[in-house]
Formats: structure tokens, sequence, C-alpha cells
């Protein structure tokens, strides 16, 4: 079969829809949201009628994936990793109901956080809820684990978290598809009670949970994905887990390495092979892409049995995704020779796009709030958090999908005037509305400034929830209706929005004011149609 | 054969289009490939890179180590000049010199043409210039990828292959504008 030339993110949205797909939930994020994007604009996918449209936010797409589930279908759910945050609870629960139809949680990390607020490792929220988990070293391994990943979470009515890193997800390389596999047909769960989580079940649950542990393990023992290669030269054995096995190979294209290597891509961490290589080599290198899960695990809270080179004893990096020249250094190998930067290239951070929206907007904040100094503006996850760089400089704070609207009404609570949000629209589908509710019921003293642009722009310009419906749910939580106000971000309104914004930031209780104009990248593949 | 590359250039100039393309070529012609690209927030007007790796043998890491690119393709001089630690001894410097101004500390152009010059094997071209000539001032980044047609080790036919595939459904007239931008690329390489 030929091959395809695919994204890591876009092999496991094709080898899931190989595998027997029936819906793809989750919401955009990077580096994740190209998987659902690819089954989106997926032909047979349109055929088959796969559930494929956008969640609200990453809790209701791992739920829907469950009630999928549930009805015996095959589900996958995706998201980046501070999304697992925000599916948590049903994540971690969803180990104690299990699954009827497979389940696959794809998760992508964002290590060295090119795009995003943290670099959490998502693995540990596997060991966490005690869930299986696999960790493709290429776009190959990703199609391929889809099959295997329903397979598995079938086998033991769990879900089967798929977890992926940044350079993974957005490398292309080829991949050659296997024979698909039918949809499940509906099919209720064999135990009624199976997602009933009274705390008598649940108990019942987590027992069936923990003992399937050794079974899980003797999965990852027996994985095709986990790999030992023996070598002649025990002084060192090189554990080396998903991507991060890439980057060891990197070094051996010429020649075979001499030392033992251990490849990981299946979790549990196989105990036996485990045991296998630290009995055997002197000194172990445990190379892995994120934070040092494994190297912790092997080298046990006191350290003192078995010599582990990792992250964590500064032979690589504690924190910051590997690459080749680091993992080169780590195994003694001299650096290749290379020039440095010349001195003159400075930096180009990315900036809000000419004629952008959000400029108007700011530049209209900004004169309503320099009389109050800095430090009044709370924002949140999008394009608009550029609007903390210059020559903007318009908004203080970004913390996680949600925030500007809560931290906004504590920082009233505390007396700070004006206290305003300034969040995006997809945002506030996300994570904003609830913070609303606490707002009007408290009676707050806040200015909410919901910039809708039509679209989730940061990630790419996929649909936003809330398109339409924004006055509405402001209305339905309570908001008074004189204080919805809808203001067109242009320049020739700049007097006009700025009134706007003074009288709202004047009226003591909870104003909305939404600046509306679509996103130009929008607007100009609408004028394309 | 092998040939890693380093694509440069600011979000949006369309480098994103030249691996493409080049994948394309390189999957027909039975090669291995591997591209990483920069996806999300340095889209937005920011420094953009992607690392491209083509082989006849198997390829582990997406991402080229420092110091063994056999080319840097730069669709502008100071994002091109970046990634310089990434350049083997005798790779080429290939690149557009036509400066992207979104930001108010960029380096005196003179500047630019002292570090330019010290690559030993290099292409500097006025793509931008040359894409208006040819009637496309859109087809700069295909003015690139035409100059570095000759030293990916792939037939150029492929490269045009790649062309129809990726603007076919834009229409005709945008796949010739391609075309003509990637032949006169090649020319002003020679």
């Amino acid at each position: 079969m030929k091959k395809l030339l695919l994204l890591g993110d876009e092999a496991v949205g094709q080898g899931a829809l190989d595998a027997g797909l029936s819906g793809a939930y989750g919401y955009p994020g990077t580096p994740s949201t190209e998987i659902i994007e690819y089954i989106q604009r997926n032909k047979e996918a349109a055929a088959k009628k796969v559930h494929r449209t956008w969640s609200a936010n990453e809790k209701t797409a791992m739920e829907e994936a469950l009630g999928m589930s549930y009805a015996g279908k095959r589900a996958i759910v995706t998201m980046k990793h501070v999304g697992l945050n925000v599916a948590a609870d049903p994540y971690m629960n969803s180990a104690l109901t299990g699954a009827n139809g497979g389940v696959i949680v794809a998760v992508a990390d964002d290590p060295s956080m090119h795009s995003s607020q943290n670099e959490q490792d998502s693995r540990y929220y596997a060991k966490f809820s005690q869930m299986a988990a696999l960790e493709p070293s290429d776009q190959q391994e990703a199609y391929d684990m889809c099959f295997y990943a329903f397979e598995l979470s079938e086998k033991y009515h769990q879900p089967v978290m798929l977890r992926l890193t940044t350079r993974l997800a957005h490398s292309r390389s080829g991949v050659i598809r296997k024979a698909s596999v039918t949809e499940n047909k509906k099919h209720m769960p064999a135990n009624p009670d199976q997602f009933m989580l009274l705390p008598a079940f649940a108990r019942k649950n987590y027992q069936h949970l923990l003992a399937i542990q050794n079974d899980l393990n003797e999965e990852s023992e027996r994985s095709p994905f986990n790999k030992y290669f023996d070598g002649n030269d025990k002084s060192l054995g090189i554990v080396a887990s998903g991507l991060a096995y890439n980057y060891l190979m990197e070094n051996f294209v010429d020649e075979a390495s001499s030392h033992p290597i251990m490849k990981i891509s299946q979790y549990p961490l196989p105990r036996k092979q485990i045991e296998k290589i630290t009995n055997e080599c002197d000194n172990i290198l445990v190379i892995e892409e994120g934070m040092p899960l494994i190297e912790e695990m092997i080298k046990g809270f006191l350290g003192n049995s078995i010599k582990v080179k990792g992250r964590l004893d500064g032979t690589l990096p504690r924190a910051g995704e590997l690459n080749p020249q680091i993992v080169r250094k780590a195994l003694g190998k001299p650096a290749l020779k290379s020039n440095k930067m010349p001195e003159i290239v400075t930096n180009r951070p990315p900036a809000l796009c000419n004629g952008c929206p959000h400029i108007d907007t700011f530049k209209a904040l900004n004169e309503v709030t320099k009389e109050y100094g800095k430090g009044h503006v709370f924002s949140d996850i999008g394009c608009y958090t550029l609007g903390y760089l210059p020559p903007y400089s318009a908004i203080d704070t970004c913390v996680d999908m949600g925030a500007s609207l809560s931290m906004a009404v504590g920082a009233a609570d505390a007396g700070l005037f004006p206290s305003i949000a300034a969040i995006g629209d997809s945002t506030f589908g996300h994570s904003g509305i609830t913070p609303l509710l606490d707002a009007v019921k408290a009676k707050s003293n806040i200015v909410v400034i919901i910039m809708d642009n039509d679209t989730t722009a940061m990630t790419g310009m996929q649909d936003s929830q809330v398109t339409g419906s924004i006055e509405s749910i402001c209305l339905g939580i309570g908001v008074e209706k004189e204080h919805i106000r809808v203001i067109t971000p242009l320049k020739k309104n700049h007097e006009e929005n700025v009134k706007i914004i003074q009288e709202e930031v004047n009226y003591h209780g909870v104003s909305v004011i939404i600046p509306r104009r679509p996103c130009i990248h929008v607007y100009a593949k609408r004028k394309r149609k | 054969m092998k040939r890693d590359i380093i694509l440069a250039g600011v979000g949006g100039q369309g480098i994103l289009s030249i691996a493409a393309i080049i994948g394309y070529a390189a999957v027909e012609s039975d090669l291995n490939l591997k591209q990483a690209e920069v996806h999300g927030m340095s889209q937005r007007g920011g420094d953009v890179q992607s690392h491209l790796r083509i082989s006849d043998k198997n390829i582990y890491s997406d991402l080229i180590p420092q110091g063994g690119a056999d080319i840097i393709l730069g669709v502008e001089p100071m994002e091109a000049l970046r990634y310089k630690p990434y350049l083997s001894e005798n790779g080429w410097f290939i690149t557009n010199e036509t400066p992207v101004l979104n930001i108010p500390n960029y380096p005196e152009m003179k500047d630019i043409k002292i570090e330019m010059e010290k690559f030993p094997n290099k292409i500097i071209l006025d793509a931008d210039q040359i894409a208006k000539e040819v009637g496309s001032s859109r087809s700069m980044n295909m003015v690139m990828l035409g100059a570095v047609a000759d030293k990916l080790g792939i037939e150029y036919d492929k490269l045009e292959d790649g062309i129809k595939f990726l603007f076919g459904r834009k229409g005709e007239k945008v796949v010739e504008a391609n075309l003509k931008a990637l032949q006169q690329g090649r020319e002003s390489a020679k």
C-alpha cells in the first residue's frame, strides 16, 4: 500500500479511523489539534458519519467519549497536556468505571512550552489513574498503536492513554495503512452497574482496577512496542522512551550501540525487563521526553541501589525537551562541529496580526485603564495573551482557561478597582460561563470583556461553541441587559468604545462588553468563498 | 543519499508549503522523510522553522542535530542566519535577502550582508523581486524552492508534481504562477 505522509497527530486520526472509530471528541489545543482536524476533513469519516465536531472543553469531551464507550462503540478523546487537568475528574474516574467500547485518551504534551503554560508530563496521570499508556516513537507507531489501544481497552474494559509530544505530533513522515476494522455495533455494558460509581460500586471497581495491574504489566512485558536490544558492553545500559528513543538511535545509524538498549513505549513500566537491564548493567542512563518518570521509578526514593543517570543527576537537563545534541552529549560523544549564531540576530516574538480586532480593543481598554495604573486586567489563553507584549501591554495575567473571570472576581472581592477580565469567545465557552455565574450571584464589581472574533484563532480557526449565543448566555446567567454592551473594535469607533468601557467601569456590578469583529483570517477565508 | 534541510522564515511566509512540496516529491521518489514543523503561537508573525530530513536510509530523529544540516533555506535573511549553528561546515546557505521588518530592533542590513558573506557556499536572491517580475508576488516561497531545487537530490519534475498536487484545487492559474516562480528561482540560482 502507498505511504501516506502524515503528522504524528494525523497518524493518530487515521489510525483511530481505520481501527473502527465511531466518535472523536476534543477541544483544540497545541500540539493536539490536528488529530480531530484530520478526522473532520477525512472523507471516509464523513461517509461513516463518525462524530467529529469540537466539544466545549476537555471535560465535556472526555465524558462524551465515555458515553460513546458506554453504548459500546469506540471513541477517541484528544487534548493537550493542560487540557487533561480540565478533564481530570472524568479521566480519573474513568479508570474506575472502565470502558465498554474501546476508549483512547490521546494527550499531546508540550515539553519546552512552545505554546503552553507548563510542561507537565501526562504519563504521571497514567500512573496516577493506574491506566495503561502508550508512547509512540514515530508516526507509524502512532498509527499502529490506535488498533492496539482499542483492542487493549476492550480486552480489559479500561480506557488507554496515548501520549504524544510536540515533536512527534507536529512532525510528518510516511505511514503505511493497515486493513480497516469495522465499527462496533451498539451494545450495552455486560454489567449494568459498571458506570455507577456510588461508593459501594466504586470500591468494588477500584479493587478490580488494582487486581488487573499485574495483567497490564504482563501486557507491557510482551508488548510489540517495548523492545530490548542486547549489547556486549554492560558498563552502561540505556533505557529510552517514546520520542527519546529516536534521539538515541540517531547516534547509531552507522554503527550499532555496544550497550544494551531498552525501548519503552508501553506502560505500566515492564518490571521484568527493567530488572533485566538493571541487573546486567553497572550503570543505567534513562532518556525520556518530559519529566523523569522512569528515572524516578528505577532510582527509587533513596536512590542508593542502582547508579542511574538522567535528568535528575544533570546528565540531561532537568527541564525542557530533548534534542539530538543533548542526547549525544549524554552518551559522551563529542558535539558535531558547528558555528555560533551571529550576535546581530534578535528575537522575533509572535505578535498580533495586522488588522487584528484585539488591537483596537486593547487600545480602547488602555485608554480607560491608564488613569488607574498597571495591574487591573486579568486575561486568559488565546491570541489575545499577546496583548501583554508591547506596544499594547494591556493585560496583566494568564493562568489557565477561564481564570481571567474568576481571578477578577477574587480581586474585586479584595477591593481592587477596577477589576477587569479579558477573555476570548471560545475560552469563554470553555471555562468562562461558570465563573460569570459566580460573579452574578455575588454581585461582583467586575467588567468582563469577551472578545468575540468568531473563532478559536490561536490554534488555527476552529469553530467556537458560543458563536451567536454569547449575549443570550450572559442574559440567561443573569447579567443585566443594559450592562451587556456590544462594540465593534475598529479605529473609527475608538472614542465611542472608550466611552462605553468607561461607563461600565463606573457601573457597580457585573458588566459584559463584547467587542465583536471576526479574526482577519476568518474574514479573509469568507471573502475567498 | 541524505539531505538535512533547515527551512527558516517568519510565520505566514509559506515555509510549510515549501516543506509540503519537498515532502510530496520525496515520497514520490521512494525516499524516507521526516519533517518537523512549528504550529500554534509562533505562527503569529514570530520566527518559524521546519526541520526537513530526506534519506534513502532509516531516519530516526525528527530534529536535525546542530552542525548536521546540509542546507539552510531561508525565506527571510535574519531568520536564515538564526539557524547558522545547524549548518555543517560545507553546507549551503540559501536565502531570500528581503527582510520582514515586523520588529522594532531589526539589525542593520549592512550587518546582515556581512554575516551572509561569511558562508563559504551560498546563494542569496531577492526572491520577492523575482516573484514580482514573473507576475506572482505571492510566490516568493516557490522562487526559493526553485533556488534549492538542484541541490535536493530529487528530480525537478517531482517538485513540479508537488506544486500541482498542493495548489491544484486553487485552480490552473495559481499552479501556473507557482511553476513559473519555481523555474525562475532555479534559473536565478545558477
